[in-house]
């Protein structure tokens, strides 16, 4: 037997959590005959539910408003991708080819001379973040965090995941914004060493850096290096 | 006749097949439109994001490993474009400071009669949402995602994602309290 609308005081039961994927249809059978029997037993949940179709109904009728796109947008989406540079097969895209990309993308100025050490650290920093791209994620999967080697006495060092929406590009404005340099990675687990200071941090220092790091959208996962 | 599948299509997008992206474009350009519509609420932003978010589609199509569904990862980089969108715009976001300032239009005599229209100012109240919570009201009413779907769209737990749920609500509760709608609920 199920407690599912049995909730502690002060906080929603599990059911009553479930309510709005239960008038959407996307709960699992399971899940949906938990929410049913509960809603059968409980018939403030059940007053409760009609809130919830009522939000159901005026979400639809909001995206339904919203409207479409214009028809020309897969003509606009096409002329895009034959603008794109010659296709080569992704999966065998090396270092060399995604970094002669990442200089190509840079505006003529970028690449003048007075940008040329800017570019470079660029460059070096493309180089380790490597083949970053739309990895889609695993829902609520476990990836090993294998910490490659204690932090190097001189400075202080997190380990950081990079979300997997986030560009080269946005990792790089992340790194500069907060002068941080990736020192090696990523390891397993898509972790990347991170300098965040030169010198050791006071201890109570590091955790207010990582929080106030963690805040960026780059950032999937952080912690301190041990 | 059987529909060709998206892991099938984005195979083959990922060989450059135009065919395979016109059909998967076809198949998501308004769900996730819509989506993006309802996150930055601008008709051009979202045009211009949906058509950003094919063609990362495209560049990317080589790197998808089925780990999740096709939706749940182009529904990702929806999210991921628009929240980047929203963070570049100076004073846009609708938060509470904002939605407090929408001057208090009792008595007018239209609005008195639209606030006995619970529908019509529920929907008032839900356009006022955080963006946070925008996403993840569309996502579960509108998108029909489930709660994995939205764990791995939007980078939570699934713990997480029901209870963002129940505080959007419980948001929307509160501004429907202040146009005089109780729900006698949290």
């Amino acid at each position: 037997m199920t407690n599912a609308n049995k909730a502690t005081p002060g906080e929603p039961s599990e059911a009553e959590l479930l309510l709005p994927w239960y008038a959407a249809g996307t709960l699992d059978p399971n899940e949906m005959e938990e929410v049913e029997a509960a809603l059968a037993s409980d018939p403030e949940l059940a007053s409760r539910y009609e809130w919830v179709r009522s939000e159901f109904a005026e979400e639809t009728a909001i995206g339904d408003a919203a409207g479409e796109p214009s028809p020309a947008d897969i003509k606009t989406l096409f002329a895009k991708i034959d603008a794109m540079p010659a296709r080569r097969s992704q999966t065998a895209s090396g270092l060399s080819e995604r970094i002669a990309e990442f200089l190509a993308s840079l505006s003529p100025r970028t690449l003048g001379w007075s940008a040329m050490a800017a570019a470079l650290a660029l460059v070096l920093q493309a180089a380790v973040l490597g083949g970053i791209a739309f990895h889609e994620k695993m829902p609520g999967s476990y990836q090993t965090a294998s910490v490659p080697q204690a932090a190097p006495a001189d400075g202080s060092y997190v380990l950081i995941r990079f979300v997997p929406q986030a560009t080269a590009e946005d990792i790089s404005t992340f790194l500069e914004a907060n002068d941080l340099s990736i020192v090696s990675g990523p390891s397993g687990g898509q972790l990347y060493q991170v300098r965040v200071a030169t010198k050791k941090l006071p201890d109570d220092e590091l955790p207010r850096v990582i929080g106030r790091l963690q805040k960026d959208k780059v950032v999937g996962f952080i912690a301190a290096m041990p | 006749m059987p529909t060709t599948s998206d892991e099938s299509l984005i195979a083959a997008i990922a060989q450059g097949d135009r065919p395979a992206m016109e059909a998967l474009f076809a198949r998501y350009r308004i769900p996730v439109f819509r989506f993006l519509m309802r996150m930055v609420r601008n008709e051009t932003t979202a045009e211009d994001l949906n058509s950003d978010v094919f063609l990362d589609v495209w560049r990317q199509a080589g790197t998808f490993e089925g780990r999740s569904a096709v939706s749940t990862w182009i529904f990702s980089i929806a999210r991921y474009k628009a929240l980047n969108a929203l963070s570049r715009r100076p004073t846009e976001e609708l938060d509470d400071e904002k939605a407090d300032a929408i001057p208090d239009q009792a008595d007018d005599p239209e609005i008195a009669l639209a606030k006995k229209d619970k529908a019509a100012v529920l929907r008032q109240c839900l356009l006022k949402l955080s963006a946070e919570h925008r996403e993840i009201v569309n996502l579960v009413y509108y998108q029909h995602m489930s709660i994995e779907e939205i764990a791995g769209i939007v980078g939570i737990p699934e713990a997480t994602v029901k209870t963002r749920m129940f505080y959007a609500r419980k948001k929307l509760s509160e501004l429907l309290t202040e146009q005089g709608i109780e729900r006698g609920w949290p």
